[in-house]
């Protein structure tokens, strides 16, 4: 272990050919890394980049196969979590680890090994003073005897957070922070990281969101294919040249709709539509609104504000308590999903995997979900077989999916693949109506924008489309009209020309347009 | 060096083949052991089995008559689980189905075979369906969990054949005869309701021919048509099938009524193929379990309705063996053992 491939001095973690290798894959393939202490460092990379993975090895959970760590200056390896939280490194993960019916002040003292989170007898006003310390420091506000049921998802983060400053992390990794956040919450978030990286903290911010990376980072690692392909400076770096390293080629990111088509008449019509949520509260309340055809009608909001179970009212998946749903001169009881799919109205649905098709059934099977009931595959009662083949075969020649063949079961297909199945069997259909609830979650770039331009054209053909999406660049770029929920009711509807982030981030966080 | 056990993301074919090929060679093995501890000559033993159960003088026909009910109850397993229904009620399913097939036969006393058989086989069908019916109801329109109902209906139905033969004066019990009034039996039926064999040096019982045409209706049914297509997704990802807008409850009720019919039709074959009365001893066909070595059945045989021809063949071979081979120097507990 010689000092001589020390990568130097300024670098408060860093690694060198680190290659991490799974049964049939290469998630991570030589790559390097460093992050100075002081810093925001954003790694950026498409999905199955190999961003993940990097983070769980400098975190203890995976060990690499090849390459070494370094942690200020020494060679570190780390056996589990827990040595690399003893060693300063803490993760903010994109789901939470948080225990719901517990304060802010024992989540944070959970798992803590050291001084007074080991004594027997727990300690709660000690750590809620130490807690309220740091939360001010930062500019975090909690309530530390809050429990965390009671908190919003900004707050939870900050929780997270807090947890990681507790145990004196020196090294702080957010996995896609901002995607659970308003633009207002974000930005606070940032000067978080700010504040943390001036005192000589490592901040390292993993992201797929271009603009954000700019806003908020000294430098940018960019992954590729498991490769780290670049580092550069934020400054020196624009939304574009960023793109084009993430994917490997030249890209056009979130450019503006150009209409192809005309607005015609009202197709889909909610009026005044309330609807109870899973948990027995009503989710929906007294929503309105219409989209005709060829027009994008974009559905902003933080999670869970509404959006899903108006997603499922729209398509029958959710019996409505008041109002009604109507399409062309149809007006449906709702509740039943057959019914609104014979209006016409297709569901791209945001859960892909399990609801939008059958996950361990073949290609061809998910292909006619809905049409087995028709004329064109069956005979009958009997299926025919190769009809069935026939369509799918076609549906994956001309939506252009990579599968190796019509039998193979949906869940081995990769999201952008499995969600090109859906769009061409939901289009196949012939719809007057689409529901897209969150259509690129989880997506490469490439692959997003194959959505996009489905759903373009999908518009310019007169199909009325209502985008339900928490990205907010996508609703912007897409949308004709956005309208903002919150709290199960529509706040607020702009014209997306002309709107700005701000105005609409304003609604999101239940501010009243003016 | 860790090892980490990772799910398969496919099954390779072979494999679907190889484990329970694999598996019974290593009951086999297994069973040698405990044979050589117990002073057993395992290979001799082995060759009795084989002569027990497929190559004696009659072994064949003994092994299909064990045989038959097993395929019917697995096969209404196999029916249900393909929609991951747990119908663990092919038992109580199994003796609803005496009922309707003795009524049946009871009630059509008079006439010939052609006309009495197809009404038993009908009788027992619909029973069994509308035994299953109960806990097919409770799981469709109140999530009631269909392991627990459909297993204590079990007990419920083997209680109702009591009460029908031992505690009251029911249509199926024998009141007249000089041995009836020593202890209570059913009433026997006609010699037309008695089912016909085919064969004559292997005899094959009419159960399960019948049986195997169900084998091939239910792969038919699952594999060709718009309501197996239903099936397949309500069993895959229920979310996915509302989605698409079928319906899922009918679907609970459709698949638990067939999957009862099957077993009920398992006991219009023991009344019409074996027993002639309704059984209500507890020393009778209550003591066999048929209902639940099906699940053992249909799960060897992958829930797969020719495999459960198979498997449910041989399990009959293997408990004709054992009865056999059970003797003075070879107690019942290891026949037992070795089944298990």
């Amino acid at each position: 272990m010689s000092q001589a491939t020390d990568p130097g001095p300024t670098a408060a973690i860093a690694c060198k050919g680190i290659t991490k290798r799974f049964p049939g894959v290469i998630a991570n393939e030589d790559v390097d890394f460093d992050a100075r202490a002081g810093e925001v460092h954003a790694l950026l990379g498409e999905n199955g980049a190999g961003k993940s993975t990097l983070s769980n090895i400098f975190t203890g959970l995976y060990q690499p196969d090849e390459g070494e760590l370094w942690l200020a200056g020494r060679r570190a390896v780390f056996q589990s979590p827990r040595e690399a939280i003893a060693a300063g490194v803490g993760m903010v993960h994109q789901h939470f680890r948080l225990v719901e019916p517990f304060t802010v002040a024992e989540n944070i003292m959970l798992g803590d090994h050291r001084d007074i989170g080991r004594s027997f007898r727990i300690h709660p006003r000690e750590i809620e003073r130490r807690v309220a310390e740091i939360a001010e420091r930062y500019g975090l506000a909690v309530d530390p005897k809050a429990r965390i049921w009671q908190l919003s998802v900004g707050e939870q983060q900050r929780v997270e957070i807090l947890k990681a400053l507790f145990r004196e992390a020196r090294v702080l990794i957010l996995d896609e922070p901002t995607a659970v956040l308003t633009p207002q919450e974000a930005s606070s978030l940032f000067v978080t990281l700010r504040a943390m990286a001036a005192e000589g903290r490592t901040v390292i911010f993993i992201s797929h969101k271009l603009h954000e990376v700019k806003a908020v980072a000294d430098r940018v690692t960019v992954l590729r294919g498991g490769r780290s392909v670049a580092t550069v400076e934020a400054a020196d770096a624009t939304p574009q040249s960023l793109a084009s390293l993430m994917v490997g080629r030249e890209i056009e990111v979130n450019r503006r709709r150009e209409r192809g088509g005309e607005i015609g008449a009202a197709v889909l019509e909610v009026v005044g539509v309330s609807a109870g949520g899973d948990r027995g509260l009503e989710a929906l309340r007294d929503v309105s609104l219409t989209v005709r055809a060829g027009e994008i009608v974009g559905v902003a909001g933080v999670a869970g504000n509404g959006q899903r179970e108006l997603a499922e009212a729209v398509t029958g998946l959710r019996p409505l308590t008041r109002g009604s749903v109507r399409v062309g001169d149809r007006v449906l009881r709702g509740g039943d999903p057959r019914e609104a799919i014979r209006a016409g109205v297709a569901h791209v649905p945001e859960d892909r995997l399990h609801t939008a098709v059958a996950p361990s059934l073949s290609i061809g099977s998910n292909v006619v979900l809905k049409s087995y009931r028709g004329t064109t595959v069956t005979h009958g009662p009997m299926l025919l077989l190769k009809r069935i083949h026939d369509t799918a075969a076609h549906l994956i020649r001309s939506y252009d999916v990579k599968a190796p063949g019509t039998t193979t079961p949906a869940r081995q297909l990769s999201g952008g693949n499995l969600q090109k199945v859906v769009l061409g069997r939901e289009f196949s259909g012939e719809p007057r109506v689409l529901i897209a609830a969150s259509p690129t979650r989880g997506l490469d770039i490439g692959a997003i924008e194959t959505v996009h331009r489905y759903l373009r054209e999908a518009a310019d053909r007169g199909v009325a489309i209502l985008l339900i999406s928490e990205d907010l660049d996508e609703v912007l770029a897409l949308a004709d009209r956005v309208a903002v929920m919150y709290e199960g009711q529509i706040v607020g509807e702009v014209d997306a020309g002309s709107a700005s982030v701000e105005e609409i981030g304003l609604l999101m966080a239940g501010g009243r347009a003016a | 060096m860790k090892v980490r056990i990772e799910r398969r993301l496919t099954q390779p074919r072979w494999l679907t083949v190889a484990v329970p090929v694999g598996s019974l060679t290593a009951a086999f093995g297994l069973i040698a052991v405990v044979l050589l501890a117990t002073g057993h000559n395992p290979a001799a033993t082995y060759r009795d089995v084989f002569e027990a159960a497929f190559a004696a003088n009659g072994a064949l026909t003994q092994t299909l008559v064990n045989a038959t009910p097993l395929l019917f109850t697995g096969l209404a397993a196999a029916a249900a689980f393909r929609m991951n229904l747990f119908n663990i009620g092919g038992e109580g399913q199994l003796y609803f189905g005496t009922i309707g097939s003795a009524a049946a036969g009871l009630l059509l006393a008079g006439q010939p075979g052609p006309i009495v058989i197809p009404a038993m086989i009908a009788g027992g069908m619909a029973a069994g369906a509308a035994w299953a019916l109960v806990p097919a109801f409770l799981r469709a329109f109140f999530s009631t969990n269909e392991i627990i109902t459909s297993l204590m209906l079990n007990y419920v139905a083997g209680l109702i054949l009591t009460y029908l033969i031992f505690d009251s004066h029911s249509y199926w019990r024998d009141s007249e005869s000089a041995s009836a009034a020593v202890f209570p039996v059913g009433k026997a039926l006609s010699d037309a309701a008695s089912w016909p064999t085919i064969g004559s040096s292997v005899v094959v019982p009419l159960g399960f021919l019948i049986g195997i045409g169900v084998a091939i209706g239910i792969w038919v049914l699952y594999a060709r048509t718009r309501f197996g297509f239903e099936v397949q997704v309500i069993g895959d990802s229920p979310r996915a099938a509302r989605y698409a807008g079928m319906r899922t409850r009918r679907k609970i009720l459709a698949v638990m009524a067939l999957s009862g019919a099957i077993a009920g039709l398992g006991g219009a074959s023991q009344i019409g193929d074996f027993r002639h009365t309704l059984d209500a001893d507890p020393k009778g066909l209550r003591a066999y379990g048929y209902g639940y070595t099906g699940i053992v059945v249909a799960a060897l045989a992958r829930y797969n309705p020719f495999a459960v021809v198979l498997v449910a063949f041989l399990l009959g071979g293997l408990q004709n063996a054992g009865s056999t081979l059970q003797g003075p120097d070879f107690p019942s507990g290891l026949v037992g053992r070795c089944r298990g």
